[in-house]
């Protein structure tokens, strides 16, 4: 035994339940809970986050483990600040990321709040993703070690506070090892397919649920290409993504993608694979890890969805957390409301929402 | 459990492993041994033994007493009005609530008072000719609230309308004896008296109107087919022996410790309100609300410090709705979120509850801040 505490956010899933299992044979006492998460009444057993399949694994890893295990209902306010957040994105026209406000919100939100109160050292996850502390005590995000599995996009809205309690116990593994572990801590996993989908969507499409649940209706409204030429009826801005081809119930003898969403007009602009490539945007709200950059001009890298390549880049820095970023090169489909996630190296910078794309 | 009902069922996984429907002798023995079980408890319930049904505990005597009494009811005389208090445990609420939405039965509920009493006036005022069966709990599992079961019961006799109580919470404080109960239905469940988990009794009166909800092999009187359950039907009469030799030992003691921590709570944690009855309730059961206060997390710290307690029925764990018995008794959905039962056992003193006063007093404040 270490003496030290840690909560361990369970899913039921290998990455968290090899997690646990790490950090218990490292000598830490550790605490497994589990998040119950909202969903549309009936559906349950279908949120892939947290079935009664994803519980009872949990719990059965729990036992193996000889850890004690609870669960914590953030239902309402995974409601008020994911699912409204959803909603509401797609209504403004943008296309909202919401695993990651889950991260900001839920899990380093009221899970790591939970594990304070309980009296833990440190919070845990099973993500890909290291941390380390640099002389002056700062800590840096950095790339896991599996780089195809890395996680660290979706964790750059982590704070200084929330990286001085964090442990991540698989930085340095590759998928087939964390595996291999599970095997050899016998521990029970499933085999369960790792779906991308969103958890409260159960499996159906964002469109069908934003249907139930967008509070205006949708607003049937124009299809011009980038010279203004109308091409058709769109059914409503929501049900459309940036980059999205099929669907559009156009012809005009060449595929054509969705470039941007004129919330104002209500208008859709289309138009060739070409036209989609963008090599400068904005982003708005950013969190930068170490604090904010001194240099207020600088080269990095950046991603600009979670399966992006990184993309060369200069970034500028204006005064309200905001910056413009330049591409090297032109790249498809960045979407507004997306993360763009800024590296150099191996380090996470940060990253934040970006706003608005320029081609 | 208590060790005598653990020694108790041993033999019976091993040596005495018969079917007690069998012919041969060790099947005699199986079924000697349930025979035996059966006259300790008739005798404790001063009923006869053919009165006494083995069930799978107290979930399934609920079941069959409701369903089997308000089938049987209506097939025989077409009465399908079922009257029950809005306090009862799922096991009988879920069980008429189906009756009504499937199988046509028209369910009412009496009215409950802010500790969550029935008042037999009003069990008197809704009989109605049609009405098939009464149910009310003897004491609350989540507010420990004792009622007048044997008043209700003798207003339901005089109507002739069979009356089923769940004395699954009562058993090891209250006396069972259905003739001064007036009840014709009784629910047990081992494990709340320190027998094992998955047994337990129903009392049928003679002359109850009643069907099966289990057919098969006609065991136990035809009302409950399957295979006996003999080691755990053993435990449960072991463990009902405990309880006759212990029962005015913890009459006399618990009330003191629980009383002594419900002072405390009320004088020492601000926004804290006592659920239940404040007399009429089991010596060992005292329950709150705490504004504010989440009560899953708090149940998490408590266990975190060794402190095993519940906030609704142990049950529903993973499933923090608001308790329905605090709703029906008036009290703000808010407040009903933030509920703790907290029951004192045959092991605890009064360090305890200092101990777990003083722990309570510390994880509340954690909460609240």
């Amino acid at each position: 035994m270490n003496g030290k505490t840690v909560v361990v956010g369970m899913s039921g899933g290998v990455d968290s339940s090899v997690a646990a299992a790490l950090l218990k044979r490292q000598g830490y006492q550790v605490i497994g809970v589990m998040l119950n998460l909202w969903s549309e009444v009936g559906k349950e057993s279908s949120n892939r986050c947290c079935t009664p399949d994803a519980m009872r694994l949990a719990k059965k890893v729990a036992a193996k483990l000889d850890i004690p295990f609870y669960t914590l209902d953030v239902r309402e306010r995974f409601y008020q600040q994911i699912v409204s957040y959803f909603v509401e994105g797609y209504q403004q026209g943008i296309t909202p990321n919401p695993c990651i406000q889950c991260n900001r919100h839920i899990r380093w939100g009221a899970l790591f709040e939970f594990a304070l109160s309980l009296g833990a050292d440190y919070f845990s996850t099973g993500h890909y993703a290291r941390i380390s502390q640099d002389e002056q005590g700062i800590y840096h995000l950095l790339r896991a070690k599996d780089t195809n599995k890395d996680q660290s996009y979706v964790l750059h809205v982590l704070t200084q506070a929330d990286l001085s309690r964090t442990l991540f116990p698989l930085a340095e593994l590759t998928k087939p090892e964390v595996r291999q572990l599970a095997s050899e801590f016998q521990l029970p996993v499933a085999n369960r397919v790792e779906s991308q989908d969103l958890c409260f969507l159960s499996g159906e499409d964002y469109r069908t649920f934003l249907l139930r649940h967008m509070e205006k209706t949708a607003q049937p409204g124009a299809i011009i290409d980038t010279q203004g030429r109308l091409l058709g009826q769109h059914r409503g801005l929501a049900f459309y993504t940036i980059g999205q081809r099929k669907g559009l119930g156009i012809n005009v003898g060449q595929p054509m993608y969705v470039i941007k969403k004129d919330v104002t007009n209500n208008t859709l602009i289309v138009g060739s694979r070409e036209e989609t490539r963008q090599s400068h945007f904005t982003v708005a709200r950013i969190n930068w890890i170490r604090g904010i950059p001194t240099e207020k001009e600088f080269d990095c890298t950046v991603k600009v969805r979670y399966l992006s390549p990184f993309l060369n880049a200069r970034v500028k820095l204006f005064e309200d957390n905001s910056c413009h970023v330049v591409l090297a090169q032109s790249y498809w489909d960045i979407t507004p409301g997306q993360a763009a996630v800024f590296y150099q190296g191996d380090e996470c910078l940060g990253g934040g929402m970006i706003q608005t794309v320029l081609t | 459990m208590a060790d005598e009902a653990v020694e108790a069922m041993m033999p019976f996984f091993k040596e005495r492993f018969g079917n007690p429907s069998s012919i041969h002798r060790f099947g005699q023995q199986a079924d000697a041994a349930i025979e035996e079980a059966r006259e300790v408890i008739a005798e404790h319930l001063n009923c006869s033994v053919d009165e006494v049904i083995f069930t799978s505990g107290g979930t399934e005597s609920d079941n069959l007493a409701l369903r089997g009494v308000a089938l049987a009811q209506r097939e025989r005389s077409g009465k399908n009005h079922l009257l029950i208090s809005p306090v009862e445990h799922h096991a009988v609420s879920h069980t008429a609530q189906q009756l009504a939405s499937i199988f046509g039965f028209e369910l009412e509920f009496l009215p409950v008072d802010g500790q969550g009493r029935v008042d037999p006036a009003e069990v008197l005022e809704r009989l109605r000719p049609n009405t098939a069966v009464v149910s009310v709990i003897y004491a609350n599992n989540e507010i420990g609230t004792i009622n007048s079961i044997s008043e209700i019961g003798k207003i339901c006799r005089e109507k002739g309308v069979p009356f089923h109580t769940d004395a699954v919470q009562a058993t090891p404080y209250l006396s069972l004896d259905v003739e001064a109960l007036s009840v014709d239905l009784l629910s047990l469940g081992a494990h709340k008296f320190y027998g094992p988990k998955g047994v337990g009794v129903l009392y049928v009166r003679k002359g109850t109107p009643i069907l099966p909800i289990q057919t098969g092999g006609g065991q136990e009187s035809g009302l409950r087919s399957g295979t006996q359950n003999v080691p755990y039907i053993v435990g449960m009469s072991a463990a009902l022996k405990f309880v006759q030799t212990s029962q005015t030992k913890w009459n006399a003691s618990l009330p003191t410790l629980r009383d002594w921590l419900i002072e405390q709570v009320e004088q020492k944690i601000p926004q804290s309100t006592l659920t239940g009855h404040r007399t009429q309730r089991l010596p060992n059961h005292a329950s709150f609300v705490f504004e504010g206060v989440d009560s899953q997390k708090l149940l998490t710290l408590l266990d975190l410090d060794g402190f095993a307690c519940s906030s609704g029925s142990a049950c529903k764990t993973g499933n923090p709705s608001p308790s329905e018995v605090l709703l029906a008794l008036g009290f703000p959905q808010k407040l009903a979120l933030g509920s703790l039962r907290v029951t004192l056992g045959k092991d605890t003193t009064a360090e305890h509850v200092q101990l777990f006063f003083d722990c309570l007093v510390e994880k509340i404040k954690i909460l609240r801040d």
